[in-house]
């Protein structure tokens, strides 16, 4: 696996520190207020709060499909916002995204959706002709094989169920050998039962590849029982940064307001 | 990092490609069709090289000529030669529907039940759509001689075929059940048209004389030029002459006007629908 | 509607006077314009008449010259052809720039103002521009056609990828792919069946209008319709007619079938 070289990294260090981050949509009306985060390189870091809180902006601010108002983002140490073109683009290669509505390419076959994740690498003639190289394509099945849908590879997308989908969204992601993946709502268009296979089963590939994950969640159960640090986060501002085993009624009281649905 | 290279045999060596053989081979057809046809145009069609070459230089020249726009010129020739395209396009629609609500009405199959009169009315319509306006006008020039009036006949006999296949369309698509209740009570055939169908289809034909009406504003600008009536007449002179000036002045005059025709037409079937 | 009794009288169906008044005026129109346009009833039948003699001249058609005809039948679908190959080819580029969910604002605008300006001039009326301009011939006719085709596809082509979902673009934004890159696999596969309609439905209409071009001399079978006619030989107009309508026939007929082979 050329995984090999990053997990030389410190696996105690940081890959990912926010620094004062915010956004505003419209002026003076900012989504997110000056947020300071430091993801580890290691595991999962998932991120709770209620719905319009910010999260998503958050998510989409590091790989900088929003684009941040202000604050600081570095990747290993490198800063993200202000990249331009090119360079803006070989940073987003390094960074790997499942999205909640899986966004695979409906037309495309399986294949060629897990295939897309290469193409912050491969030449432009490759990717038009689907001549990838054949390390790619081996990869490409052993994700699939991974993921689980070893058979699928020339069916549409379009064909697959959702859970199949986000597996696919997975493998996508996985194929850009990403030193960070980021995850929007992975599981939220899912039933119970498949988010928390597709969930264990994200787990467990990050882990084997050495990708550390930030994950938004509601679920708060779940976020406890994959995560390895907790963020929560209200009205736009980071109100509880911890392990899960530090997470109180206290803290989620704070975080979603209210107590009746505890 | 096990996990994802847990069967260490099986992936090796699996081919992937995007298209089945089949697939291949058909596409690798479409597209030999698509090249050949375009290198047997290029290479029969009589275009003389030179002419190719100087073209861009050419039209340039010409647009410059052009600018700027001679716009004295527009009263009083070019403005009646407009109000006549306007009526042009306007007779023409109305007439055209003297013919095209019968047609539209035998070729229906649920108005008119004898299968020959529907084959022979879907024929009559598809004579019509088949011959363009232009061509149209040049048989009425050749009866009516030069002038409007084989202008206002070209419209008309054009639109029939368009009009009367949409009418049919919406006369088939029309619910039998007003019908058969006012047979029932022994209403005669008019009443039963009348009250039964006519309310039913009357959205789409006021639609459809509308929609009509703006591409017969467009077309009937042209009819001119083969000595049909209207402001083509006016640009045919103009060009004839190479007075450029007035040129632009007249497509300025038809720009405007078929701009306007469409939002007319926009603004009125917003208010009726 | 007599108004004998009160104004409290019901009414079984409602008059629409709005819509009784515009059909008078379009009647009064009607009559006003007709005269006013010299349409007078003596003159429609005579007119009728002199049809009756021209139908009479045009049968039987006369296939005599089918080596002039079949000539003509070429370069018009030569015209056809090419200027629906340039077309497309033009249109593919412009219909994303003028695209405003890909394109920012500043080039979307004057593309689509340049495609809204290539559709409203009607093609008879490019072509006459074009003959003047660089000479008679397919060329003229080639040119005109290219410029009506990037006036109706260009601006279909912008309409179907302003529908595209822009989750899918977004998610291969994500994985570092540029501009071409997002084309190929994020936009192309949603818009492509829709593009090939629009495309065999302009090499349909080119060629309707590839047939009518030569008439105001920018080549193909027009020209030689237009001679025929000029010079009264209405049997030989009749037997252009038949094969413009048999060819186009044929085409609506294959386009058809294609269309319906590939949904």
């Amino acid at each position: 696996m050329t995984a090999a070289p990053r997990a030389a990294a410190p696996a105690s260090g940081t890959v990912l520190q926010i620094k004062g981050l915010v956004k505003e949509y419209a002026a003076g009306k900012p989504v997110l207020k000056g947020i300071d985060v430091a993801v580890p390189a290691e595991g999962i870091t998932a991120i709770i709060g209620p719905s319009g809180t910010g999260k998503s902006t958050l998510i989409r601010c590091i790989n900088r499909l929003v684009e941040p108002t202000s604050g600081s983002i570095t990747l290993h140490g490198a800063e993200l916002t202000g990249l331009r073109g090119r360079e803006l683009r070989l940073a987003r290669r390094r960074i790997g995204m499942v999205f909640q509505e899986y966004n695979l390419v409906e037309r495309l076959t399986v294949m060629e959706n897990v295939l897309s994740g290469r193409l912050g690498y491969v030449p432009l003639w490759r990717a038009w002709l689907r001549k990838y190289p054949e390390e790619d394509i081996q990869r490409a099945f052993m994700l699939l094989d991974a993921v689980g849908l070893p058979e699928h590879a020339t069916r549409r997308a379009d064909a697959l169920s959702g859970g199949q989908r986000q597996r696919v969204g997975i493998a996508r992601a996985l194929m850009q050998r990403p030193e960070i993946l980021l995850a929007d709502e992975p599981t939220s268009s899912l039933d119970p039962r498949t988010a928390v296979e597709v969930l264990e089963l994200l787990t467990r590939l990050t882990a084997a590849e050495g990708v550390p994950v930030i994950i938004n969640i509601h679920n708060v159960d779940l976020a406890k029982r994959y995560a390895r640090r907790i963020i929560g986060m209200s009205g736009g501002s980071v109100i509880f940064d911890g392990p899960p085993e530090e997470l109180e009624q206290h803290h989620l009281r704070a975080i979603y307001g209210g107590e009746d649905w505890l | 990092m096990n996990s994802i290279t847990h069967d260490p045999v099986a992936p090796l060596r699996r081919e992937w490609q995007r298209h089945t053989p089949a697939q291949r081979i058909s596409r690798w057809l479409v597209w030999l069709v698509c090249v050949a046809a375009v290198v047997w145009a290029i290479r029969s069609i009589d275009i003389i090289p030179e002419f190719l070459a100087d073209a861009p230089e050419q039209m340039g020249d010409m647009l410059l000529r052009m600018w700027p726009p001679d716009l004295s010129h527009y009263y009083p020739e070019v403005h009646n030669a407009l109000i006549e395209t306007l009526h042009i396009a306007t007779l023409g629609t109305v007439f055209c529907f003297v013919l095209a609500v019968p047609l539209a009405l035998l070729a229906a199959r649920n108005i008119c039940t004898i299968r020959p009169l529907n084959a022979l009315a879907q024929l009559g319509l598809v004579a019509s759509r088949s011959v363009n306006s232009l061509v149209w006008a040049l048989l009425f020039v050749a009866i009516f001689g030069p002038g409007a009036a084989a202008g206002v006949f070209a419209i008309a006999f054009r639109s029939v075929g368009f009009v009367g296949k949409l009418l049919a369309e919406a006369l088939e698509e029309t619910n039998p059940g007003p019908r058969e209740a006012l047979r029932a009570a022994g209403a005669p055939w008019g009443a039963e048209m009348l009250k039964g169908v006519w309310p039913q289809v009357q959205p789409a034909f006021w639609g459809i004389a509308l929609f009509r009406w703006d591409i017969n504003v467009r077309e009937s600008a042209v009819l001119g030029l083969v000595g049909a009536g209207g402001i083509g007449l006016v640009l045919d002179d103009a060009i004839n002459f190479f007075q450029w000036e007035r040129v632009s002045t007249v497509l300025l005059a038809i720009l405007a006007v078929v701009l306007l025709a469409e939002i007319v037409v926009t603004r009125i079937r917003a208010r009726l629908i | 509607m007599s108004a004998t009794t009160s104004q409290t009288r019901r009414l079984a169906f409602a008059p629409n006077w709005a819509m009784r008044a515009a059909l008078l005026v379009l009647a009064a129109y009607t009559i006003w314009a007709s005269s006013r346009l010299g349409l007078t009833w003596d003159r429609v039948a005579h007119g009728m008449g002199e049809g009756g003699r021209l139908l009479a001249r045009m049968v039987p058609p006369n296939f005599e010259r089918w080596q002039l005809l079949l000539e003509g039948m070429l370069e018009s679908l030569q015209i056809a052809v090419l200027a629906s190959a340039i077309g497309i080819l033009i249109s593919l580029p412009l219909g994303v720039l003028a695209a405003r969910n890909l394109s920012p604002i500043w080039v979307a605008g004057p593309v689509r103002a340049v495609i809204a300006v290539c559709r409203s001039l009607h093609y008879v009326i490019v072509a006459i521009l074009f003959v003047k301009a660089i000479g008679f011939g397919a060329l003229a006719g080639t040119a005109a056609l290219v410029v009506a085709s990037v006036g109706f596809i260009a601006k279909l082509f912008a309409e179907a990828i302003e529908e595209i979902s822009m989750k899918q673009v977004e998610a291969i934004r994500a994985t570092g792919a540029n501009v071409m890159k997002v084309l190929a696999y994020a936009v192309v596969p949603q818009v492509s069946s829709r593009f090939i309609g629009f495309c065999l439905y302009q090499l349909d209409s080119n060629l309707r209008n590839s047939t009518l071009v030569g008439i105001v001399g920018a080549g193909g079978i027009g020209g030689t319709l237009f001679a025929a006619f000029k010079r009264f030989d209405y049997d030989f107009v009749a037997a252009i007619l038949l094969a413009i309508i048999a060819l186009i026939f044929l085409a609506e007929i294959i386009s058809g079938r294609v269309r319906a082979a590939l949904r």
